[in-house]
């Protein structure tokens, strides 16, 4: 199985690069600067610095600012803007390259529609919600719908990136499909479940785009703040004004708008959508679609994961493990016969059971070949299968089945045996007996096998907070013995979709926040309940619906994924905001004593940097606002590294860099571009 | 600065920290439990008032009817406290003839007293009656401290109460009636009572007698102010009022004679504040949250204790190459039976919470320990903070905190295991920005208006302290005053009284707001994922976030004003 993920777009593309500058100065307009107030008040700034610089290079009234001053800080001001739409843009960027690729599949399509038994040949735009059209070898799905007769295999890469083709069939969990998708084989009839423009491929589009993209409730709530301390600054800049005038300070237009820039939070103010869009595009490369930003945060807030055990926790299949020899039998013959019974047994049981006495008991191919063998396929009525070969009658399966097949054979049951098969089945396995001609040979002990890594990865999950709880169908001994193997916190054995939906309400009720998985109709309702519900791709239309986020490569595991991108998400918007707002610490020590060092020269003092003269260090503080974004770029896109190491730890980390860091890089910044500018002679 | 003075200061602080517990475990009992202390002695008193109001203590109300309760109330007192004064020489209780107060002081006064700042535009002993002081002004010193009381209790409800499962959208946060009544009877009138007694035992006046004209060492004669003073002075401290009977307020042998009335008074100032963090902590259920409050707070009034100690230990530059000695520091303004470490701990003190009685002249202090009251005020007036009002203070500082940490532990913020949204952050917002905004624009107004620059005493960055000190000082509802300033005009009258409305009503309106759309949200259980809000971190944390919200705010003007000066002074340029 071949599988190439979503190309992965690097961070500096220069087919992103060259549209996003161009992009930078469209959304100069005023109309959507206003969507974020921060960086508004900045072009305002902007504006009246330009206006301020013109006047004076015309009017040249007498006590100006220099002329090359009040221009390079409009300039810098100006870039502050530019940076923070860039920011923007480069994230848009890489969802709208993704975008044209999923366009390209939307061309037009001739569908074969039924009407009343009779083909008629439409334009797939013509279909509503209700048509029934037919599809076969080489056709094109017109849109999204339901099989409704029929069975297929369908290329879906286009949408998921998987090449493998999918079966789907009328009737259960597979019946969905999507419009764009190619039939590969046979003919399918298919019921239409979506208008134009609201296709699977449509939401896709709009999704990755980010048109559909709205404020999710943190980032509201963050914005409250952010426009909050804009207020409180915009106060303290304007009132200084009178103050100053008191005080004898000579307080020009433009270093107050200097002083009000550099105060705002506009480091995260330009950044704070980037960071959101670059959430969901995470999200997207991984091959999970969020219907809503609020799907991703909630996956940040996860307390409690619901996993299905088979496919998750475990490979899907049961696995040979072990050989159990009975009483005086020696274990290289029950390898033998073990192998025999399974030569031509193609179950995933079987093949294991053959691998496992290869690898492990030394039999070659020559002990398994047995010509003129009869193999005796497993049923559910005998349970049991084997072979009968030179007149012998081997036989494996369930043990009660194998020794009653050995009693009525006129064997004898070895002692021993039934305590070995209460062993396995304590420990969650399932045993099988093997027996030659009446006589039990002794026991195949069969086990889930938990996917390598995955206790590690539980137990990460565990560090961060969050409890893992294993969904099964399994008894609850078994479903014991495998959670403990696995390392989840807790299981649901002999789950029904009921027992599941009462489970994700009762830790509601504790105030968790529930993620889960699921692909069946009967999982919908607990999809739709959940606060992440992930549906598989491969699911029934009605899963995908219920959902908030659907994985296209159907891999339950990567709902640990969404959690991580959820909480870097999240990370990314606080640590950048600490940041901010302790980076104005330096710039009141960079500018202040630039404003009141004419009037009054004892002040020298505060200049702790020692800048070297007041309009170095009002222009080294809007360079530094201005660059300070430029260089977060990439942490806003890529995301903050997450790391499980508990709240407190990571809380002590972050404070550590982007709180105590934030207080005294722009120290070290502003210096360095101060000496820079210096030497340039400004 | 003498071991004898550190003394004195640990002593102090000892004392608030041996305090806050049992009077915390108290507070909760009276307001919390089921079992309210001592129901033999109180009991009856507490069964009367609720049956006179009709009053139901179990009538829970939500954040809307529990502050139109408040508002309600509120302004009654203060067109009942307006009238006094302004009729006042027509009612009893007024031997000294004192006139009928003018409306700009009368509406200064009253809501200066309503708002539990009680600034000042007069001289208790020259202008008010004792009726005046005793009905108009006194009431409002108890019944602002009990409606402090129950704000910060409807806060913490909110924050801490958990949602029934049958009852998802309670909205309860208590009674506002309930919550005073119980604060008068159980609390303030009880120990005003006992403490009162102490003071006049100590030598603090008592008695309703026409002042006395005493013949002075040099033969001339003085009148001496009298008046029902002890019975004042306790509920002044005690509800972080703050209001003297007369001018010198705490400096006035009769209201504070004592070296051991100051340490009491100081005591009073912090008791209840100090208590409420830890009855905070029994509601939330975690003492340790309590305490992380008590030690945030503790760590800033220690760090301005010691500035403000350390810069008064130093000569006054205003003085020297006079012939004064200076060994000892900056005697300006300070009382000798108070000294230094005395004069600089009560100046903190009663900044750090919104008390404002002083027992030494601030405006005397030296550029850096004058600024230190002034910081105190400016970073919002919670540092222990005014009865009530700095509990509610400081925990909005804590969901601030929560929210802009928060959110790098992965989690979207959440407090005691409540979400903080968009909801909170408005409200959190409004109140954070009303206090710069009504300081900041009445002073930058007030420094470029004849009305405003007419009352100074001083010029240059000193005269500008003044009026930044003013403003900040009614808006944190302080009532202190860097004194030099005449502010009994109707510009000062009107525009203090607008603050100190502003720096009240306006915060307290989101505050409670804020209380009910916490109250009914659901509570996740805390677990290793999430925001650790009772560790030394946190208070870490917390105490950065306060400084730098402050410092960002005023450190402008600041500058411009006593940081302006102190660079000035060694350069002989005094104001």
């Amino acid at each position: 199985m071949t599988k190439h993920t979503r190309q992965e777009i690097s961070l500096f593309n220069k087919a992103i690069l060259g549209p996003a500058l161009f992009e930078s100065f469209l959304k100069l307009s005023p109309r959507l600067m206003m969507k974020n107030p921060v960086m508004f008040v900045v072009e305002v700034g902007s504006v009246l610095t330009s206006i301020l610089w013109l006047r004076d290079l015309i009017l040249r009234p007498v006590n100006m600012e220099p002329l090359w001053f009040t221009g390079q800080v409009t300039l810098w001001l100006w870039i502050t803007v530019l940076f923070a739409n860039f920011a923007e843009a480069v994230a848009e960027g890489r969802g709208k390259a993704q975008a044209d690729t999923l366009r390209r599949m939307r061309r037009e399509i001739e569908a074969r529609k039924l009407t009343d038994g009779a083909e008629t040949r439409v334009s797939a735009s013509t279909l509503r919600k209700g048509d029934v059209v037919v599809a076969e070898v080489g056709d094109f799905v017109p849109c999204d719908g339901e099989v409704i007769e029929g069975i297929a295999s369908i290329d879906e890469s286009a949408i998921t990136g998987e090449s493998a083709p999918v079966i789907r069939e009328s009737g259960g969990d597979r019946s969905a499909v999507t419009g764009g998708t190619r039939v590969l084989s046979d003919r399918v009839v298919v019921r239409i479940t979506a208008d134009p423009g609201s296709t699977f491929l449509d939401r896709m589009i709009a999704l990755v785009e980010g048109a559909s993209r709205q404020k999710t409730p943190n980032e509201i709530a963050l914005h409250i703040l952010l426009v909050g301390l804009t207020v409180i600054f915009l106060i303290a800049c304007v009132t200084l004004v009178p103050v100053a005038m008191y005080s004898s300070v000579t307080l020009t237009v433009t270093v107050t708008i200097a002083l009000l820039v550099c105060l705002i939070p506009t480091t995260i103010g330009g950044l704070l959508s980037a960071i959101g869009i670059a959430g969901m595009d995470r999200l997207i490369r991984r091959n999970v679609l969020a219907m809503s930003g609020r799907a991703v945060e909630a996956a940040g807030d996860v307390d409690v994961l619901l996993l299905d055990k088979t496919g998750t926790i475990t490979l899907g299949n049961r696995m040979a493990t072990e050989l159990l020899p009975a009483e005086g039998v020696r274990v290289e013959d029950l390898a033998r016969v073990a192998g025999l019974s399974s030569a031509a047994d193609e179950t995933p049981e079987g093949r294991s059971i053959v691998a496992l006495v290869r690898e492990r008991y030394g039999i070659v191919d020559q002990d398994l070949q047995a010509p003129g063998a009869v193999f005796i396929p497993f049923s559910a009525y005998t349970r049991m299968s084997g072979c009968d070969v030179n007149g012998s009658v081997i036989r494996k399966g369930a043990v009660d089945a194998v020794m009653d097949h050995a009693r009525s054979l006129g064997g004898v049951i070895p002692a021993g045996v039934q305590e070995v098969t209460d062993h396995i089945g304590d420990q969650g396995g399932t045993p099988l007996a093997v027996s030659e001609n009446g006589r039990v040979l002794g026991v195949i002990h069969l086990k889930d096998v938990v996917k390598a890594g995955i206790k590690e990865r539980f137990s990460r999950f565990r560090a961060m907070g969050i409890r893992t709880v294993m969904i099964t169908g399994d008894n609850p001994r078994t479903a014991a013995a495998i959670a403990q193997e696995a390392g989840v916190d807790d299981f649901l054995a002999e789950a029904t979709p009921e027992n599941k939906m009462r489970l994700i309400k009762e830790e509601q009720g504790r105030g968790k926040i529930v993620a889960m998985t699921g692909d069946g109709t009967n999982d919908a309702p607990a999809l739709a309940q959940a606060d992440v519900g992930m549906a598989m791709n491969t699911g029934t239309q009605a899963a995908k619906e219920a959902g908030n986020m659907i994985d296209l490569d159907s891999n339950p595991t990567k709902l640990l994924e969404v959690v991580e991108v959820g909480k870097q998400l999240l990370m990314t918007r606080g640590t950048l905001t600490t940041f901010s707002i302790a980076n104005d610490v330096a710039k009141y020590f960079a500018i202040l004593p630039a404003l009141y060092i004419l009037a009054y020269p004892e002040i020298a003092p505060l200049n702790v940097m020692g800048l070297s003269s007041p309009h170095s260090a009002i222009l080294s503080a809007v360079i530094f606002n201005a660059l300070i974004i430029i260089l977060l770029i990439p942490l806003a896109l890529k995301g903050v590294r997450y790391r499980p190491v508990g709240a407190a730890a990571l809380l002590r980390r972050s404070l550590l860099i982007y709180g105590v860091g934030g207080v005294l890089a722009p120290f070290v910044g502003i210096k360095l571009i101060d000496l820079l500018l210096g030497a340039a002679g400004m | 600065m003498t071991w004898n003075g550190w003394l004195q200061i640990l002593v102090y602080f000892g004392l608030v920290l041996a305090l806050t517990k049992p009077l915390g475990v108290y507070l909760h009992r009276v307001f919390e439990s089921g079992e309210r202390p001592l129901p033999r002695l109180f009991g009856p008193a507490d069964r009367l008032l609720h049956r006179l109001c009709g009053v139901d203590p179990n009538q829970e109300q939500d954040w809307k009817q529990y502050l139109l309760s408040l508002l309600v109330f509120s302004l009654m007192g203060t067109v009942v406290s307006f009238l006094i004064l302004v009729f006042q020489d027509r009612l009893p209780l007024n031997p000294q003839g004192q006139e009928g107060v003018s409306w700009h002081l009368a509406f200064n006064t009253a809501v200066s007293f309503l708002t539990n700042t009680n600034w000042q535009s007069y001289a208790g002993e020259t202008t008010m009656s004792y009726l005046s002081q005793m009905v108009a002004l006194a009431w409002h010193n108890f019944v602002s401290a009990g409606a402090g009381i129950g704000v910060a209790l409807a806060l913490a409800r909110g924050l801490t109460r958990r949602p029934a499962p049958d009852d998802p959208g309670a909205k309860g946060l208590g009674n506002f009636w309930s919550d005073l009544i119980r604060s008068l009877v159980y609390l303030l009138l009880p120990a005003c009572t006992v403490l009162a007694l102490i003071f006049v035992s100590q030598g603090v006046i008592q008695n309703f007698a026409p002042y006395l004209d005493v013949a002075t060492l040099e033969g001339a004669l003085q009148p001496m102010a009298m008046g029902p003073v002890a019975s004042q002075e306790v509920i002044k401290m005690l509800g972080t009022n703050g209001g003297g009977f007369f001018n010198a307020n705490s400096a006035h042998p009769f209201e504070n004679p004592t070296a051991f009335i100051n340490l009491l008074q100081m005591l009073c100032i912090f008791a209840i504040p100090a208590a409420l963090t830890y009855a905070y902590g029994r509601m939330a259920r975690d003492q340790r949250e309590g305490w992380i409050i008590f030690w945030s707070m503790a760590v800033l009034f220690l760090a301005g204790t010691t500035t403000a100690y350390w810069a008064e230990s130093h000569a006054n530059p205003a003085l020297s190459g006079l012939a004064i000695e200076q060994s000892v520091g900056n005697m300006e303004g300070k009382e000798v039976r108070f000294g230094i470490a005395g004069s600089a701990l009560f100046a903190t003190v009663t900044t750090d919470a919104s008390c404002g009685a002083v027992n030494s002249m601030h405006d005397s202090f030296t550029p850096l320990g004058g600024l230190v009251p002034l910081v105190n005020i400016e970073l919002g007036e919670i540092i222990f903070g005014g009865v009530g009002a700095g509990l509610y203070g400081m925990l909005v500082f804590v969901l601030l905190s929560v929210f802009i940490a928060g959110l790098m532990v992965g989690r979207t913020p959440e407090y005691l295991g409540k979400k903080i949204e968009a909801r909170e952050m408005q409200m959190s917002m409004i109140y954070i920005l009303i206090f710069p905004l009504v300081i900041l624009i009445f002073t930058a107004w007030s420094s470029v208006t004849e009305a405003g620059v007419s009352a100074l005493a001083n010029s240059g960055p000193h005269g500008f302290s003044e009026i930044l000190y003013a403003y900040s000082s009614a808006a944190g509802n302080n009532g202190s005053a860097f004194a030099g300033l005449s502010t009994n005009t109707p510009w000062w009258n009107v525009t203090l009284g607008l603050t100190m409305v502003l720096g009240r009503f306006a915060m307290i309106a989101p505050v409670l707001a804020m209380a009910g759309s916490m109250r009914g949200k659901r509570t996740v259980p805390p677990g290793p994922g999430t925001f650790p809000t009772n560790c030394l971190l946190f208070l870490g944390l917390l105490v950065g976030v306060i400084l730098i919200v402050g410092a960002l705010t005023f450190f402008p003007v600041l500058s411009l004003g006593p940081v302006l000066e102190a660079f000035l002074a060694p350069h002989n340029r005094l104001f």
